[in-house]
């Protein structure tokens, strides 16, 4: 039974030779070998968003002498599950799917989720391990080295970093001995994983890609920097996802793309006169093309994703009398998806995306008289009373149209919240929004459900031109029309009460607090 | 986890270095061994280059007031850990004396081990005393290692009415031959004849060789140290007939997540 004690950076001139670290001066113990050091490939995998990072775990596939491992370590480094190679070579960027039922997929899968797992860093150690002798000659602790040179995501090489592993019953000794080597120089205490130690060798650290608004903005930052860096920081995250849309790694590069596009298009609609003038009116109908470019594709995703649960729901029908919907959906999102990597290839982007990015760089020079923090109360507070007003103008005989406008506006709120999001206390934010957040899902569940029906028409119309269509397939799609116009109808029964709730006085009073305007 | 204990009311019969290459081979098939060297001489200690000393003595182990994980050293061996023998130990009846249930003493002890190891090895000393009786309570097989003499069998038959007259589990016995001179007429005899009438007589034998000497040199096990030497060969047949006569299930996967 072992347990690392400690662990160094080495950055001194002898580290580098053959012969590991050199002799402890007046030392009482002795290192035994040089054992031959083991080359060892090294692949770190997470997914773009780091989820596998922001939980904790580390997921590397090692290679040596033949034999391929995955094995999956939590904060502390102890193994959670492994992989022995039982399954072949393994290629990535893959899903979950491409790894063999068991423990380790078992404990990826809540994490990982729909997302592919991807190469985050590529290394070669040369790992060599030492045992460290007392005047007995019995072993009491394990020194091992790791030199590492990185390969991807680019060229560079760590300071060898060496662990020294006490043996049980030997923790005082083997402290002892960590003193000694702490007490050489150019030895550094460094604990980091080998895949942070691999990424800081090359410039970056795991962790450095999140969908989410990524910009700290101070409240008296001029309005159009503000929207400036905002906006390019929606565009770092909408290029950042380009590739992996256009390679179709998995759904929510385009998911994490489109909501950047959104995010783009309500920031220029709500907050675009902050600009210089011109630039938001020159560009809105180009981020309106874009969005409506991966909408199909987006919407055939959800289809998809969501399939295996629809077909589990059907009572009358079984899930293998709607197989040819699921063939149609596959063929209808691969036809898709062709047209939009045309688009995301196409000129007109490249063209969007530069002159864009020049534009922002020209805005946030640019001097605007009103401070960013009285742009966003302003903005937000006209989006919230647009809310009030719209909402409370819908009774149970209003037709469906007047909830969507209603989702639209709630919709504004929050990206509006979002976008200012880093210039309020996050706490207060989070119990405004609350209410909000509850309407939305309702909202979203009423045109949601409504849309997928008149999709599910459509698809039907399609397959049966396309004599894709058995009898006992369309009425398995007829249950699950169905279904979807139960959940319809449960989503408007429940909207009074969710309105009531965010349209009450003390809802109301927490947006207002949050944005700091008088309840007067 | 199964507890095997090295027995023998005789001295100087080979039950150290049993104990020392049974428990390596053992672990070298991926068990998680402690082999707890309860000799005061500390022989088995000796032979894995660790101090033969126990802080608190004895005395705190047998009373719980030092747990047993605190005592416990690695190895030098993969799997293989060692409870230290301590000079103390030489009092360890009259500690017993003064327990509770003296004779289920050690089982007691043991009993929590379970989660960490798959084999316990007893390493006793020579005699019978209380020591000796908690041993045999507690292990589910014994190794008593003979010399081929007749007065052996008698030695042999001794232990097994000893052990008739417990209550409730009493320990399987494996007796093996020990230090066998191949050159001595009588040691031939015996030892072959012996295992063929009896079922507690393994027909594994260890002969008397100079590389079983020299563990005490190489503070090694043989089998460690010349896995491939007839020494070790003997010592792993004998290590299969034992674990045959426990049941022992297949060691954990070591990648057994």
């Amino acid at each position: 039974m072992q347990s690392v004690l400690r662990q160094f950076v080495v950055n001194r001139d002898d580290a580098s030779e053959p012969g590991g670290l050199p002799e402890l001066p007046g030392s009482a113990f002795a290192v035994s070998g040089p054992a031959r050091p083991v080359s060892l490939r090294r692949l770190w995998l997470d997914t773009f968003d780091w989820r596998l990072y922001r939980s904790g775990l580390t997921l590397e596939q090692t290679g040596s002498r033949g034999a391929t491992d995955l094995v999956l370590t939590g904060r502390d480094g102890a193994v959670l599950a492994a992989d022995h190679g039982g399954s072949g070579p393994l290629k990535w960027p893959g899903k979950l799917d491409v790894l063999p039922m068991g423990p380790l997929r078992d404990h990826l899968g809540p994490v990982v989720g729909v997302r592919a797992l991807l190469p985050v860093a590529r290394a070669v150690s040369s790992v060599r391990e030492q045992r460290v002798l007392n005047s007995d000659e019995k072993t009491i602790a394990r020194i091992t080295t790791d030199r590492m040179s990185v390969i991807y995501p680019a060229a560079g090489t760590v300071p060898p970093r060496v662990a020294v592993t006490a043996l049980r019953g030997y923790q005082p000794q083997a402290g002892r001995l960590a003193e000694q080597l702490a007490a050489m120089p150019g030895v550094a205490d460094g604990s980091t994983s080998g895949l942070e130690a691999a990424l800081a060798a090359v410039g970056r650290r795991p962790g450095d890609y999140s969908g989410k608004i990524n910009v700290r903005l101070t409240p008296r930052m001029s309005a159009s920097a503000a929207m400036a860096a905002l906006l390019t920081s929606l565009l770092d995250t909408l290029e950042a996802n380009v590739n992996g849309t256009i390679r179709d790694i998995d759904t929510e590069f385009l998911h994490d793309l489109r909501i950047a596009v959104r995010r783009t298009r309500s920031a220029l609609k709500l907050a675009g006169d902050a600009l210089p003038d011109g630039v938001a009116g020159r560009f809105r109908p180009e981020f309106k093309w874009l969005g409506d470019l991966t909408t199909p594709t987006r919407d055939l995703d959800v289809y998809l994703l969501g399939y295996s649960d629809m077909a589990a729901s059907l009572v009358a029908a079984t899930p293998g009398e709607l197989e040819p919907f699921h063939d149609h959906l596959r063929r209808s999102r691969a036809a898709q998806q062709r047209l939009l990597v045309r688009g995301l290839r196409s000129a007109r982007f490249a063209r969007l995306s530069s002159q864009w990015r020049q534009a922002l760089t020209t805005a946030a020079s640019a001097r605007s008289r009103p401070s960013v923090a009285r742009l966003a109360a302003s903005r937000i507070a006209r989006a919230h009373r647009r809310v009030i007003r719209d909402g409370s103008a819908i009774s149970v005989t209003s037709p469906p149209e007047s909830l969507h406008e209603l989702r639209k506006r709630c919709k504004e709120l929050r990206y509006l919240l979002e976008l200012f999001g880093s210039l309020y206390d996050p706490g207060e934010q989070w119990r405004a929004v609350r209410e909000l957040k509850a309407l939305q899902d309702c909202l979203g569940e009423f045109q949601d459900t409504q849309v997928q029906h008149e999709e599910l028409r459509a698809f039907a119309d399609q397959m049966m031109a396309e004599n894709a269509a058995p009898a006992a397939t369309l009425l398995a799609m007829g249950e699950i029309a169905a279904g979807l116009i139960t959940r319809q109808r449960q989503a408007r029964s429940e909207f009074a009460g969710r309105f009531r709730d965010f349209a009450s006085p003390a809802s109301q009073g927490r947006i207002r607090t949050l944005i700091g305007i008088a309840a007067a | 986890m199964k507890i095997f204990a090295t027995y023998n009311i005789k001295g100087g019969v080979g039950k150290t270095a049993t104990a020392v290459n049974l428990s390596y081979l053992a672990a070298h098939q991926g068990y998680r061994v402690l082999l707890w060297d309860l000799d005061p001489q500390g022989a088995a200690s000796f032979l894995f280059r660790i101090r033969p000393r126990v802080k608190g003595g004895g005395k705190a182990l047998i009373r719980g007031k030092r747990p047993m994980d605190d005592a416990i050293k690695a190895t030098d061996f993969d799997n293989l850990d060692l409870l230290p023998a301590d000079f103390t130990y030489r009092n360890l009846d009259l500690v017993l004396d003064a327990a509770k249930k003296p004779s289920r003493r050690l089982g007691s002890l043991l009993a929590p081990m379970s989660a960490e190891y798959d084999v316990v090895f007893l390493d006793c000393p020579p005699g019978i005393s209380l020591l000796s009786e908690s041993v045999l309570h507690a292990a589910d097989l014994l190794l008593v290692p003979l010399i081929p003499t007749t007065l052996s069998v008698r030695t042999l038959d001794q232990l097994t009415g000893f052990l008739g007259s417990f209550d409730g589990s009493r320990p399987a016995i494996l007796a093996f031959f020990s230090m066998i001179d191949r050159r001595k007429r009588l040691h031939r005899e015996i030892s072959e004849q012996l295992p063929e009438e009896r079922d507690d007589v393994a027909a594994a034998a260890i002969p008397a060789l100079s590389l079983i000497e020299r563990m005490s040199v190489e503070r090694a096990p043989v089998t460690a140290f010349a896995p491939r030497s007839a020494a070790a060969r003997r010592y792993a047949d004998l290590w299969q007939e034992a674990r045959e006569r426990t049941k022992l299930p297949e060691p954990p996967a070591t990648d057994a997540w």
